[in-house]
């Protein structure tokens, strides 16, 4: 509990000297305020666990927001293509997505995946499934969820041990 | 192409004149192509939102609609803030941008979802299976179905 109020306090003092600039006594006097005002509002919301500030897992959150880019842009490309059709043709389904990450941080990383690749929106989100809205058939196949739900989960350090292709999916 | 190099000579204009001030035809390579860079990327940016905007009109039901919308979210708006950034260059300002579309990257899926389960939850039911957009005899004959 300590070591992630430490590192909410490092980077929430990043984030002030980011967004003010000066470096006036009075100014960093109150950006100091601030933060030690707001560690103690999240200990009194007893928040302070390993996912207030999930920092840690820097590097492999980047690799896997690279891998998500480009996810998006060819997401993107089919639904511009289809919309932009004169004879636009649209087969709507809902489609059930077993979800087997079991941190909070790694299941709302993959629900939240689904929602951001345009043509699918997670709708509706149980223990251990996702509602999912998909725009075309061939983007409901639960097969394609099952790459990103393992992607999505060693960003933030949730590994689905069930699956074989777990361990190198960092080397790809 | 025309319009494309007087975009650019609009662009320059403005930063050589707030930069530096220097003389008209004093300009360096590397802002050229920064700034053709950050023109291209906000145009493909607009390309996207107004496809998103499109979408919003053309698509039939609530959720499908949100499909649209969220090309706006995502493609449309980085492409417009990736773009500023490079123009910006290497300053404060540009630190801003990045944190924007950070959280943009954070929350617009998570609005989404919130209004798509609120819809869900409240009991609109989708309109699933094959839907074809109404040609223009439909539309003519009366029956736009």
């Amino acid at each position: 509990m300590v070591r992630s109020a430490v590192l909410l306090a490092i980077i929430l003092a990043l984030y002030w000297i980011g967004l003010s600039g000066y470096f006036t006594t009075m100014l960093l006097t109150l950006g100091g305020i601030s933060i030690v005002l707001v560690i103690y509002l999240c200990k009194r919301m007893q928040i302070l666990d390993g996912e207030t500030a999930p920092y840690i897992y820097i590097p492999q959150t980047l690799y896997y927001f690279v891998w998500l880019g480009k996810e998006i842009v060819k997401a993107n490309i089919a639904v511009v293509k289809t919309v932009l059709k004169p004879d636009m043709v649209i087969t709507p389904t809902l489609v059930k997505v077993p979800v087997k990450n079991k941190s909070d941080l790694g299941r709302s990383m993959f629900a939240n995946s689904i929602t951001l690749t345009p043509g699918t929106v997670s709708v509706d989100f149980d223990a251990d499934e996702i509602l999912v809205h998909a725009l075309l058939k061939n983007m409901a196949d639960p097969e394609n969820f099952v790459e990103m739900a393992e992607r999505a989960g060693a960003s933030v350090g949730d590994k689905i041990t069930s699956h074989k292709t777990v361990s190198n999916a960092k080397g790809q | 192409m025309g319009a494309l190099n007087m975009m650019f000579y609009v662009l320059l204009a403005s930063e050589t004149v707030s930069a530096t001030g220097a003389a008209a035809g004093a300009v360096d390579v590397l802002t050229l192509i920064r700034m053709a860079v950050s023109a291209i990327s906000i145009l493909a940016g607009l390309v996207f939102v107004f496809s998103g905007t499109i979408g919003v009109l053309r698509l039939p039901d609530f959720y499908t609609r949100l499909h649209a919308a969220g090309m706006t979210d995502t493609l449309g708006v980085e492409l417009i803030l990736f773009g500023l950034i490079v123009q910006s260059g290497f300053t404060q300002m540009s630190l801003k941008l990045l944190m924007v579309s950070f959280f943009l990257f954070l929350t617009s899926p998570t609005a989404t979802h919130a209004v798509a389960n609120a819809a869900y939850k409240a009991g609109l039911k989708p309109k699933l299976g094959r839907y074809k957009a109404p040609t223009t005899e439909d539309l003519t004959s009366g029956g736009a179905k």
